[in-house]
Formats: structure tokens, C-alpha cells, sequence
């Protein structure tokens, strides 16, 4: 079954939505868990100690979090390979373009090429910048969290980087969301409304609640 | 009217083409799209040059053999096939650009006709449901309930034109097969070959060299018989339920 | 002496003899053939090899089902996919003796209806067989997953259609003639995924091979690269429809064409009533001189529009400020208990008759209105949709006028043509070997054809009636010795194809195929369409020899026969319309009565109907070709009727 799904256009494009659903879920938890940052580095410190005991005494220090460490490296790989290996059949499929050009016709293909691409990048910085340190402007410390934040959000790159990058996840959950409905056949014609609500609440909400975090750096609220 | 065509000239499949202009006059707003080329045609055969190469049958709207995409719209400005698009729908002074479907898995034969025979591949592929012919029982001994009826009359609509395809940004036949999967597929007399029947289609589709879905909506759009997009979301869905139970076996 | 009275100075050969249609019951010959018919030994199958010559519903389900059968089958198409046969485009819905209304229906009254129909031109024994063997159809067509129009309770809905009392035919909304050819076409893909068929499209027969008095195979050219190639098989099955195209301006598609059965009519196979053709009522009239093909709107609308005219001469306001009283419903008038439903020729003469008398409507006076207004009140506007939604858009979107507020202008086409090819029970043409199938054969519809009788007798003898009658020919004439491309009468075909193209092109002259393609339509409606008269036939056949002269002094060919070369086509078809014609004139002429879609005007009674003689001509006109332009020999088969007693129609 396996090779029948990933030797198919369609099972392919099933991978990257159950790949996607499953990033999206870890990045709603993440969101929330961003937002905790406005109750001071205590709450937010405590918050990041917390993620590396869950599951104890049944789960060994930090197992949890690198089983889902493991799992989203799964979903990303997989994601990403999906993505290049249908965008490659997609571009060989259209080799001749059209003379007469009709702007609006691959708008959602555009956005999703471009954003996803962007979003892959911004994840290497990311955890270079924050999880490893080795990015990081000013000396990285490890189990403080609060201060590294504030750190990478003091420096305009970084804000810079980190808002085009949340406004590209914004534009590809409001597509993709609704895509992946489609490719796991989950989409109808009376569906169809809700759906497009429901990626639309999801883009904006995870947008604004994750740009939140560097404007309250910017505008001093966090510091 | 007057108008300006700038056409697609390709001698044949391994020839390079280019569009060349040509000028019609005395255009009359009632005459169809192909109508109007015929025009030009005459005209191009009595001053001994090659006349332009265009598929073209019923001009009823229903055979599928017209395929003209027309100022980058599969099928022109209006929802409709080429041969009932009408001069109405264009201006005195116009330049209209005329091109033949454009995909890997269409390739062209001559100026504006391309090779669709893909699509036949993939009917081969399972688009039917096996009824020798005289082992046929009784037609009312399974009724089917009418909206099962009327969404599969929807999808069988289909006329195997390509303009999905030519539309499509990623050249993908899906809405094609995801018609006669659908047509089929909802249909009690389909449901033995339900699974096998996605399956082969959509390796077949995959084989030919189309490319996939990336959902941008471009196909049902251009479709000349509204077959909707919502149709290609059916057609994964039959998809992951057949792969689930072929895995099971 | 001029040309012209030298071809209608035909002769009469020996009557020609249905000789495989057996004695007996009427409603017990089909089983009584079928038994008596040999059959092929299923494991010999596959060493016989069957060419299907179209892929309509005739030739979709004849090859289809002889795949299955188990022979090789070979099959051609013009067009670029099986899928695109004109077959497609019948609207309104194919008949059945099913009776699922309880309504009175039966085989028999089927049978009756069709033969009275087509005005007691066909040949019982043939009617009968199609009417037992619809049923049938609506079996395999709904096991296929054809989508038929369903009511409520899931079971099949029908309707009434043009000329009948009873509700038999089954649709699936405007589109019937698309999903039956889908379905043989789905049937013909699966043979061909299994390796049983070989299907070559875009590929156009050209001419017939004859061995030894034998069909043996046809030349064929491969329209993409010009190749003129040869195939071998033993037996041909002609499946290339009707020759409605020969007046230009038809609801046929552009490249539907009477070159396979023009040329097996050369090669030997006889021609019978070539001059039957039907002229459909309800088609959107023309608009100029670019016309290029007409388009049919369904006859199911008049079931419930309303056909009328004014009554005055040269009123033109607009229908919607004509009152009613100085309206004229003359179809309800003339035909009270009929009214909109009389079958097809009587509404398209009756159209040309108020349009003659000035009182058509539209440009240039040809157009009659076709009213929605009254099933809009009665039903309401969304029921009304429902049932001809898609009509109604194709009429707006051909002519730009809402047919929800205005009424439709309508006037009459051509059609379907009844003649064709001359065969016997088995659908066996003349030169044995040779099969002719659907509208190429003459055999069901009399003088006129019944509304839904087409897709009926396509799929009849694709499906049921060929499959089981071809095996017999096939069981008898075993073992054929091999042709090659070596043996004199393959070399002679292959040369007389050949130099038919290169002169087509070498000409060079200063007028185009269109050009006298268009010329002979026009003179052909003018003279052998909807009223003919002998001075307008005698015109025609005068004139037709001319066109034919100038056609190969003036034609104007671009390009070479080694390429995908439209215009040489085009040219080549016009060659056999040009001839084909001529036939449809002298058959025209020479049946001096009227009967169903052949309206003489020398045979009319005194309120203007068609008046048939029946003891001058109760018999299907078989022509045998002798040569280009010269005159043809008539042999006569009689038609008896046991069952069906030969009444004048009348629709009144």
C-alpha cells in the first residue's frame, strides 16, 4: 500500500496533506504555547522546562519532545519531497507556456511553490536561531528561552525574516488547509463554505498570534 | 468586423512553431468562432497557402473535437465549447490570439490540433463497467435512487475536449478522470470495479505524463459542461478507499 | 441528347430477393434466424478478423460485441477518438417496447408504429426484429451505467416523442445520443485495453477491396501523415453512418462524409432509396451566408411548445405583440388530434408551407415560432428548465435570444437519411462479405424515421443483430485464401485511390472544396429537399454533371497528400457527394408518388398530403453502379405486407 500511495499522483498529494495536517496541529499548540511569552519569562521559562518533562515519570526527560521532534521531521521530509517531486511532474507536464499570458492562472500553485519554499527555509533559521543556538545574535542561552526570544527579536532582520515568514504560513494554511480537505476527499459542494471559513480562521488567527510575539518585542510590551 | 488573428503555425509534431498574423475582414457578429475561420481558410487556400489546421466536428457543442484556446482561455471568453463561442462576444479591431492545448501529455500535430489519445488510454485503463454484451439483466431490477442518478448523469456529462487540461496550470487531466470515476463509480451497476476502476485510471492518468492537482480551480472554470471542481475531491477520496482496501487484500 | 437524360435513362434489372429472411410468424423469424445461422466455433474466433468501418453507436457496439465474441477486430475512425462519432449529438431519447407505463405499449404496436411511420417503405420482417430486440437495449445500455433520466423511486423514466401515442422513450436529458455512445465506447476501450480490437482514429476508408467477389479488406488513409495503407480481414462491417451531407448545410457533423458506402456502392454493393431523407422540423434556422452547419434543437420541445405563425402574410412584429386570435397554431389546426406531435415530415412541410405562403417569420421569412410561453404558465418556469434546460441555453447562446421570454425560431433541416446501403436480414450488402450497419444501411425506417428510432436501430443491429448474423457468413466461408497488397485487385484499388488524390491536387485550379461543396447543397435543396418536383429533379440532374466537370477543372488543393492536409479531405469527400447526388436525383425522380420523407408534388391528395401509389411502388429502390455518370441499373424489391396493412397516413 505504501508504494501504491507515493508511486501516485493523488496518494502523493495525500502525503502532504496528512503531512500538513499534522504540522498545523503542532503549530496551533505552538501558537498557544508563543502566546505565553506576555505573562513574563517565568511563566514562559516554565512552559519551555515543561515541554521536556511531559509525559514523566512514564516517558524519560525529553523523550516526548523528541518524539515529536521525530514526528515533524517525518512530516516536514516528507512534505517537502512530496512537494518536489509533483511540482517536478507538474513543470515537465507544461513545458510550453502559453503566448497569450493570463495572469490569475496559477495564483494558488504560485503562492504554495514560493511560500512553501520560504517556510523551509525559515525553519532551518529558526531552529538554528532558537533551538540550537547557532544562529542566534548575542550568546545563546540554552533553558532560557524568554531572553533568546527577545534577543532575535531585537535585531530588524530578525523581525523581518520571521513576519515575511509567518505571512507566507498565513497564505499557505489559507490554500493548503482547504486543499488537504480536497485531497483527503474530505470536500463537498455544501462542505465547500465551511471549509474555506475554516482556513481562512486558521490562517488568520495562527498569523496574528504568532506575529504577536515580535511586535510585543518591538513596541516594548515584551522585554 | 475587422480583426487581427495572431494564430499558431506548426508545420507538424517535430517542427518549431510561432504565431503568424493575418487580417479578416467582413466579420459578421452572428457567425461562430470557426465559422469565422473558415473564412480565413478560404481565403488562404485560393492565395495557395497552407489553410490552418483545426479540430472540428459536430459544431454542436457536444463531440469535444474543438479546442482552441483563445486569448489564453481554453475555449475563449466564454463558458462554452470553441464551435458556439460567437463573433458577439468580440469587438470591431480586435486581435485575437489563437493557440492549440498546450501539455506534454497533449502533443501537437499540426497548427492548432494536438493528440488527445491519452484520454483514450485512460477510459482503457478502466473508464467502463464490464457488460458483455446479452448478460445484461433486466433494467429495472436495481433501481437507483435519483440523486445517484442525477450526479452521475452530471459527471458522464463530460466531452473529452481537454480543455481541464489546457486550462490547468500543471497540464493535470484530473477533472477528466475524476468525471468517469465519479460517473461510474456512484452507479450500483459500477460498484464491482469501484476500486480497480481508480486505480488503473489514475496510474494510467499518471503514466501519460499529466501533471497533478494543485487544486487552483483553472479546470472547472474552463470546463464547458460546469463538471465541478469539487469532482477531482470525489475522485481522491474513491482513490484513498480503493489503496486502503487493496492494501487489505 | 444532354448528360442528364442520359442517366435517367436507367434500366430495370432482376428484382433483387431478401433471401435470408425466414417464413414464418413475424414475431418468431429473428429466433427462427438465429438458430438456422451457423456459428463460428469460439476457438476459432480469433483467426477471423472483422473490420468496423466507423465507431458510432452502430459501429461502437458492432465492434464492441464482436470483440467479445472473440474475433479480431479492426476498427477505424476519422475522427481523433472513437468517442466523437456524430452519434453523439442525438438530443431527445431512444424507443422501447418496455411498457413500463402500463400506457398500451407493446413489440407489436412498436412494430406497427414503424412501419406505418415510415410510410410503408420497410420491410416488416426487419421492423419487427428491431422492436423485440429494443428491449433488450435498455437492459445492456443501463448494465453499461448509462445514465438514463430516473423518477423518484429510482426506476427509468420516459417520455413521448414525435408521432406516437404512447410513452416509450427513454432519455437522459438532452443528451441520450451522448451517454449510449459513451457506453459502447466504454465497451469498445475495455476490448481494446484487452487486445482484441485494433483501433486506428483519425484514419479514413477510402476504398473498398473486392476479391473474388468478396469483401476483403479496404485502403484507408492515415489522415495524420497522408499514408494510404491497406487492411485485410474477412469481412467488412460499414458502420459510417448517413449522407446527409451532400446538401451542404445538414445537422451532420462537418466531416461526416458518404465515402465508405459511395465507394462500396462503386465496388458493387447496391444503393437503396437514396432519395429518403429526413428533413428534421425543429432546427435553429440559418443566418448567412457563413452558415456552416445547422443545429437540431430536440423534438421532445414539441411536446410542449407550441408551433405557430401569424396569421397575416409579411407581419413583422414581434411575437410577443401578435394577440393571440391573429395567431395560427397550424399544426393543432390541421392536425387536431396530433396537433405539435405529427411525425416529422408532415411538420416540416407544413413549416415550408406557411413559409411559402409569406408568412414565416425571422430572416428572410424562413422560421416558424416555437412558444414556451404556455408550458412557462403551466409548469412553471424551473419544470420547464429541468426538461430542456440545456436546450434552451444552446438556442441563446447560437442566436442570442432567451427562449424563456421570446419565443424560438425554428424551420427545418436535414437530418438523417433512410437510404443507404441495400442489405439483406443478416445486414448483408450485395457483395458478400460486406455488412452495412446503423444509418449507412437502408433497411428500418422506411420513408421516414420515427423520432428515437435511430439510436434504436444503431445499437439494435451493433449490439444484437450483426454479432449473430455475421457469424453465419463467417461459418460458412471459412477459409479464405490470403491477400496482399501483390494480388491485381488490391493493386488496382490502390492506384485508382492514389491517382484520385494526386489529381485533386495537382488541378490547381481557383476554387475551393467548400465552394462546390456548397453549390451542390444548395442546388440539392432547392431540387430534391423538402418538395421535389420532376422539372427541379430533371434541373438538378442536368446540373449536377456540369458542377461535377467544373469541380475537377477548378478545384484548388494547398499542400501535399504526404501531410495532415484538411482540405484534401474535404476535397475528396466532395468528389462522392458530387456523384451520390446525382443518384439521389434519379431515385427522387423516378418514384413519382410521395411517401413519408419524399414529397413529390405531382402526388399530393386534395388537401395537400402526401399521397403514396402503392401498386407502382411498394418496393425498396436497390441502384447498381455501372459507372460515373452513366445510368444505373434498378433492381426492385417488393415489399409485402402481412401484418401492417397499408393505410394513407393519416395524423389528423
Amino acid at each position: 500500500m505504501t508504494r501504491t500511495v507515493w508511486d501516485s499522483s493523488v496518494g502523493k498529494k495525500a502525503v502532504m496533506a496528512v503531512s500538513g495536517l499534522i504540522m498545523l496541529m503542532y503549530l496551533v499548540v505552538h501558537m498557544f504555547g508563543n502566546l505565553k511569552i506576555f505573562f513574563g519569562s517565568g511563566d514562559f521559562n516554565h512552559y519551555a522546562h515543561w515541554l521536556r518533562t511531559l509525559g514523566e515519570p512514564f516517558l524519560h526527560y525529553e523523550w516526548a519532545l523528541w518524539i515529536i521532534r521525530v514526528v515533524l521531521v517525518v512530516a516536514v521530509v516528507a512534505h517537502a519531497t512530496a512537494a518536489y517531486q509533483l511540482s517536478r511532474r507538474d513543470i515537465r507536464a507544461r513545458p510550453s507556456k502559453y503566448v497569450h499570458k493570463k495572469p490569475r492562472s496559477s495564483y494558488a500553485t504560485r503562492t504554495m511553490r514560493w511560500g512553501g519554499i520560504i517556510l523551509g527555509l525559515f525553519i532551518v533559521w529558526h531552529i538554528l536561531d532558537l533551538t540550537t543556538g547557532t544562529a542566534h545574535p548575542g550568546g545563546f542561552q540554552p533553558g532560557h528561552p524568554y531572553q533568546n526570544v527577545i534577543d532575535t527579536f531585537s535585531t530588524w532582520y530578525g523581525d523581518v525574516i520571521y513576519i515575511v515568514a509567518m505571512l507566507a504560513l498565513g497564505l499557505h494554511i489559507r490554500h493548503g488547509f482547504w486543499s488537504a480537505a480536497q485531497t483527503l476527499g474530505a470536500g463537498s459542494r455544501t462542505r465547500d463554505r465551511a471549509l474555506k471559513t475554516i482556513a481562512d480562521v486558521l490562517a488568520l488567527v495562527l498569523t496574528v498570534g504568532f506575529i504577536s510575539v515580535p511586535v510585543g518585542v518591538m513596541t516594548g510590551l515584551v522585554s | 468586423m475587422k480583426l487581427t488573428l495572431r494564430v499558431w503555425r506548426q508545420k507538424n509534431a517535430d517542427a518549431d512553431g510561432a504565431m503568424s498574423t493575418y487580417e479578416v475582414d467582413d466579420i459578421s457578429a452572428d457567425m461562430s468562432f470557426l465559422e469565422m475561420l473558415d473564412t480565413l481558410n478560404e481565403e488562404l487556400i485560393l492565395k495557395g497557402e497552407d489553410p490552418v489546421a483545426f479540430d472540428h466536428d459536430c459544431r454542436e457543442g457536444i463531440c469535444g473535437a474543438c479546442s482552441l484556446v483563445i486569448n489564453g482561455d481554453a475555449h475563449g471568453p466564454e463558458r462554452t465549447t470553441t464551435c458556439q463561442l460567437h463573433m458577439r462576444s468580440f469587438q470591431d479591431g480586435d486581435t485575437i490570439d489563437v493557440e492549440p492545448w498546450r501539455a506534454s501529455a497533449f502533443p501537437v500535430v499540426k497548427d492548432l490540433v494536438v493528440d488527445r489519445s491519452a484520454f483514450d488510454r485512460i477510459i482503457q485503463a478502466g473508464g467502463y463497467i464490464s457488460a458483455p454484451t446479452g448478460a445484461a439483466p433486466e433494467a429495472h431490477a436495481t433501481a437507483v435512487p435519483k440523486p445517484d442518478a442525477d450526479f452521475a448523469f452530471e459527471h458522464a456529462e463530460c466531452i473529452g475536449c481537454g480543455a481541464c487540461v489546457a486550462a490547468c496550470p500543471n497540464g493535470a487531466a484530473m477533472l477528466f478522470t475524476s468525471a468517469k470515476i465519479n460517473h461510474l463509480n456512484v452507479l450500483p451497476q459500477g460498484a464491482p470495479e469501484r476500486e480497480t476502476r481508480v486505480l488503473d485510471m489514475v496510474a494510467q492518468m499518471d503514466e501519460e505524463g499529466f501533471g497533478g492537482c494543485t487544486l487552483a480551480g483553472e479546470c472547472a472554470t474552463a470546463c464547458p459542461k460546469g463538471i465541478p471542481l469539487v469532482s477531482i475531491t470525489g475522485m481522491n477520496k474513491e482513490w484513498l478507499r480503493a489503496a486502503r482496501k487493496s492494501g487489505r487484500r | 441528347m444532354t448528360a442528364a437524360s442520359e442517366y435517367a435513362a436507367y434500366t430495370t434489372g432482376a428484382p433483387v430477393v431478401d433471401s435470408k429472411a425466414p417464413e414464418g410468424p413475424v414475431n418468431e423469424r429473428w429466433d427462427t434466424r438465429r438458430f438456422e445461422a451457423k456459428l463460428v466455433n469460439p476457438a476459432n474466433r480469433r483467426k477471423h478478423t472483422v473490420i468496423v468501418v466507423g465507431t458510432g453507436l452502430a459501429g461502437g457496439s458492432a465492434g464492441a460485441t464482436l470483440a467479445e465474441q472473440g474475433y479480431h477486430v479492426v476498427q477505424f475512425c476519422y475522427q481523433d477518438s472513437p468517442r466523437r462519432a456524430h452519434s453523439i449529438a442525438a438530443q431527445g431519447g431512444i424507443n422501447a417496447a418496455k411498457n413500463y407505463r402500463n400506457d398500451g405499449d407493446s413489440v407489436h404496436r412498436l412494430f406497427y408504429d414503424t412501419v406505418k411511420g415510415g410510410d410503408f417503405r420497410a420491410r416488416e420482417s426487419n421492423v419487427h426484429r428491431l422492436a423485440q430486440i429494443s428491449v433488450e437495449i435498455i437492459d445492456q445500455c443501463v448494465a453499461q451505467g448509462v445514465p438514463f433520466a430516473r423518477e423518484y423511486g429510482g426506476l427509468l423514466d420516459t417520455r413521448s416523442f414525435g408521432g406516437v401515442q404512447v410513452s416509450r422513450t427513454f432519455y437522459a436529458r438532452g443528451q441520450t445520443g451522448q451517454q449510449l455512445l459513451l457506453g459502447a465506447y466504454q465497451a469498445l476501450s475495455r476490448q481494446i485495453a484487452a487486445g482484441n480490437i485494433e483501433m486506428h482514429p483519425r484514419t479514413e476508408m477510402l476504398d473498398l477491396i473486392v476479391v473474388e467477389g468478396r469483401a476483403r479488406g479496404i485502403v484507408a488513409r492515415d489522415l495524420i501523415t497522408g499514408r494510404i495503407d491497406t487492411y485485410y480481414a474477412d469481412a467488412v462491417v460499414l458502420a459510417s453512418g448517413g449522407y446527409g451531407n451532400v446538401f451542404y448545410l445538414s445537422t451532420n457533423a462537418m466531416n461526416s462524409n458518404a465515402t465508405a458506402v459511395w465507394r462500396a456502392h462503386r465496388r458493387g454493393a447496391y444503393f437503396a432509396n437514396p432519395c429518403f431523407t429526413q428533413i428534421h422540423p425543429t432546427c435553429i434556422p440559418r443566418t448567412g451566408d457563413h452558415q456552416s452547419k445547422l443545429t437540431l434543437m430536440s423534438e421532445s420541445l414539441r411536446n410542449d411548445g407550441r408551433i405557430w405563425v401569424p396569421k397575416a402574410q409579411g407581419d413583422t412584429r414581434p411575437p410577443n405583440e401578435i394577440p393571440e386570435d391573429e395567431r395560427d397554431y397550424y399544426l393543432e389546426r390541421i392536425y387536431p388530434a396530433f396537433g405539435n406531435l405529427v411525425p416529422r415530415d408532415i411538420a416540416s412541410r407544413a413549416a415550408k408551407n406557411v413559409c411559402d405562403e409569406g408568412r414565416g417569420v425571422g430572416p428572410g421569412g424562413q422560421g416558424v415560432y416555437l412558444d414556451f410561453a404556455d408550458a412557462i404558465g403551466r409548469m412553471g418556469r424551473a419544470k420547464v428548465e429541468e426538461k430542456y434546460g440545456n436546450l434552451f441555453d444552446m438556442y441563446a447562446r447560437i442566436t442570442a435570444e432567451d427562449p424563456y421570454t421570446v419565443p424560438m425560431r425554428i424551420y427545418p433541416a436535414v437530418h438523417y437519411t433512410m437510404g443507404g446501403l441495400w442489405v439483406d436480414y443478416d445486414l448483408q450488402t450485395t457483395i458478400p462479405g460486406l455488412f452495412a450497419i446503423g444509418e449507412a444501411n437502408f433497411s428500418d425506417h422506411g420513408a421516414n424515421r420515427l423520432g428515437a428510432s435511430a439510436l434504436m436501430q444503431g445499437l439494435a443491429d451493433g449490439y444484437f443483430v450483426l454479432p449473430s448474423t455475421i457469424n453465419d457468413y463467417l461459418a460458412r466461408n471459412p477459409h479464405h485464401a490470403e491477400v496482399t497488397d501483390e494480388h491485381p485487385a488490391v493493386q488496382e484499388v490502390l492506384a485508382e485511390t492514389e491517382d484520385r488524390l494526386r489529381l485533386l491536387l495537382a488541378v490547381d485550379g481557383d476554387r475551393t472544396p467548400d465552394s462546390f461543396h456548397r453549390e451542390l447543397g444548395e442546388l440539392m435543396w432547392e431540387f430534391c429537399g423538402m418538395a421535389r418536383t420532376e422539372t427541379g429533379l430533371r434541373k438538378a440532374l442536368e446540373r449536377i454533371p456540369q458542377i461535377r466537370e467544373e469541380f475537377w477543372r477548378r478545384i484548388k488543393v494547398p499542400g501535399t497528400g504526404e501531410e495532415f492536409n484538411q482540405s484534401l479531405e474535404k476535397a475528396n469527400r466532395v468528389v462522392d457527394y458530387l456523384e451520390l447526388a446525382e443518384l439521389m436525383c434519379l431515385d427522387a425522380l423516378h418514384r413519382s408518388e410521395s411517401c413519408g420523407g419524399h414529397f413529390r408534388e405531382e402526388s399530393q391528395t386534395p388537401d395537400g398530403e402526401a399521397a403514396r401509389r402503392d401498386e407502382e411502388f411498394s418496393y425498396a429502390a436497390a441502384w447498381e453502379f455501372t459507372d460515373s455518370g452513366a445510368a444505373p441499373v434498378l433492381h426492385k424489391e417488393d415489399l409485402v405486407f402481412e401484418y401492417v396493412h397499408p393505410t394513407q397516413r393519416s395524423y389528423a
